[in-house]
């Protein structure tokens, strides 16, 4: 503050109490016991020769990690995609007035809620199994395209179905709470300007929604970037299948499962920050601005350069 | 006299098994005011929401300007509208809510220019300068950057008056516009609505403000239990009223 150096009696303001604080032992007994707990895990893990720390380094950057990062990053955000473009035309189908649409979209999020996402991209590796061959056509009519399913559906797809379809489930119920979050006042107001239902929900419910929208999507996606790890059992060569295939041959599991929960790390981080900003655009108009972490430091640095010597 | 701008005819309106309107007739000629009065469950602001379409009628007739509202007439049948077309009716038809119901995620400006922008298809810059020249009508031309969560309850609802004058209505309905707001706030949006009588708007007011009733109305009408008690120039109703249940309210407010 730059009123700092006035006085109390200068702003006529009363002075401030001074008093002696209560005594609180409790805390500095259980600061104590946090403070011994992290030393601990410190030592150990500087210590520990079995971590192999200089493998972790050595492994970090490799080609094959790297290849794995990457496959991972593409199908946490094709997945991420799929499932919230289908949860939005699932969540809009299930407070449609028409019922079967309704019951349909219920029908889907219970059906996949209620199966193990590990067990459906089992099913959709295996799909070749129930449809040897499929067609792009008119229902119960002549077909146009033909394939064959195992030809079709890579490994990587089938992950791509099973993680984005799965999801799609998840967001529905996520993208509804938004929707029926938003007050129906507003969709009078913005019926009685002349707007039809389609352009109310676009300009004027969603957007309101995405407030309530955005966090829990960001919490899914971060689960989405770990659950992708389930794809090494239908060997995708994601992240932790790359870390498998190169500790099966030189058996140094530990270093290279910590490479992988390394980028884990970093990835999650990352996108952290990136569902802080978003949030922050979509709060706009909700309340007062606060400033972001990195203005409150430019902020802090600029004060502090200002401050007159005492 | 004028072809009405807003005619009911016999219109009945049900909830459930809940009947808010019980056979409502009546008629605002074009440049009327008409205030509504009443006990709150009396059915003022379903008609109110019948008018625009917000609800749909059970029966009796309602027009708005010589068109059925919600129906097209074939004949002896009755159509009902595609959604465009009720779209395109309300366009032309102004409403102001109790609670305002401002978009809170866009600015005063954005929105008074949504609907011309999103409805009419207006070039931006004219609906930007008509939304200042709006808003600076209703004495908020300094208030054009703010959100509405920025604004005292009485500048938002001569925001949300602007947004519904922004489509250029040939009939506002205001659905107790003062009702949410602190006393002394309530003066600033009843001058702005006084303003829009004197240029000659019609307007159907839903309120308990007598003063404003008695000053700016034409028509004053009382509805209780969903049935138009008595109508008349406001001085008949408000000074000497005829029925039992319009005086027996009347002395609880005024």
């Amino acid at each position: 503050m730059s009123s700092g150096q006035a006085t109390p009696a200068a702003t006529g303001r009363p002075e401030d109490i001074t008093a002696v604080p209560v005594r609180r032992p409790g805390r500095w007994v259980a600061a104590a016991i946090v403070l011994v707990i992290a030393v601990a895990v410190v030592r150990s893990l500087a210590t520990n020769p079995n971590f192999q720390w200089g493998v972790v380094g050595e492994y970090l950057f490799d080609g094959r990690i790297l290849h794995g990062l990457r496959v991972t990053i593409e199908l946490t955000v094709i997945a991420m995609a799929i499932g919230i473009v289908l949860g939005v035309l699932l969540a809009i189908m299930r407070l449609s007035p028409n019922w079967l649409v309704s019951w349909a979209s219920s029908f889907y999020i219970w059906f996949f809620r209620g199966t193990p996402v590990l067990v459906q991209l089992l099913f959709w590796y295996n799909v070749a199994a129930l449809y040897p061959k499929l067609a792009l056509g008119i229902p119960f009519g002549p077909a146009f395209i033909h394939a064959d399913a195992n030809k079709l559906i890579t490994p990587f797809t089938a992950a791509i179905l099973g993680l984005g379809l799965n999801e799609g489930a998840y967001m529905a119920e996520i993208v509804r709470a938004g929707i029926i979050s938003v007050d129906p006042g507003q969709a009078d107001a913005a019926q009685s300007l002349g707007m039809t239902r389609l352009q109310t929900m676009r300009r004027i419910v969603l957007p309101q929604a995405m407030r309530v929208i955005i966090p829990p999507t960001g919490n899914e996606t971060i689960s989405m970037l770990k659950t992708s790890s389930l794809a090494s059992v239908i060997v995708v060569t994601e992240l932790l299948y790359a870390s498998q295939l190169i500790y099966s041959v030189n058996f140094k599991t530990i270093p290279l499962l910590i490479t992988a929960s390394f980028w884990y790390i970093v990835c999650t981080s990352v996108l952290y920050v990136g569902q802080y900003y978003l949030e922050r655009y979509y709060g706009r108009g909700a309340r007062e601005r606060e400033q972001t972490p990195l203005q409150r430091i430019r902020a802090g640095l600029l004060s502090f350069r200002h401050q007159p010597p005492r | 006299m004028n072809a009405p701008m807003v005619k009911a005819e016999a219109v009945h309106k049900r909830f459930g098994r809940l009947e808010v309107l019980k056979g409502v007739s009546l008629e605002v000629a074009p440049g009327e005011v008409m205030c509504l009065l009443g006990p709150s469950g009396s059915g003022k602001s379903t008609l109110l929401r019948c008018i625009n379409h917000l609800e749909k009628i059970n029966s009796g007739r309602l027009s708005v300007d010589g068109e059925l509202v919600g129906y097209r007439q074939v004949g002896e049948k009755l159509h009902e509208l595609r959604e465009s077309e009720v779209a395109l009716k309300r366009s032309q038809i102004g409403m102001v809510f109790q609670h305002f119901n401002l978009f809170p995620h866009m600015t005063a400006l954005e929105n008074v220019t949504c609907a011309p922008l999103r409805v009419k298809n207006e070039p931006r810059d004219r609906a930007d300068s008509r939304a200042r020249e709006l808003l600076g009508q209703v004495g908020l031309g300094d208030k054009v950057d703010a959100y509405p969560s920025q604004l005292s309850g009485g500048q938002q609802q001569r925001v949300a008056i602007a947004r519904a004058l922004a489509m250029e209505p040939k009939l506002m309905l205001f659905d107790e516009p003062t009702s949410a707001l602190d006393p002394e706030l309530v003066g600033d949006v009843l001058a702005a609505m006084q303003q829009l009588a004197r240029d000659g708007m019609t307007m159907i007011v839903v309120t308990h403000e007598m003063g404003f009733a008695r000053e700016v109305a034409d028509t004053v009408v009382f509805m209780d239990a969903g049935v138009v008690v008595e109508s008349g120039k406001p001085a008949d109703v408000l000074s000497n009223p005829s029925h039992e249940r319009t005086r027996a309210f009347l002395s609880k407010v005024l």
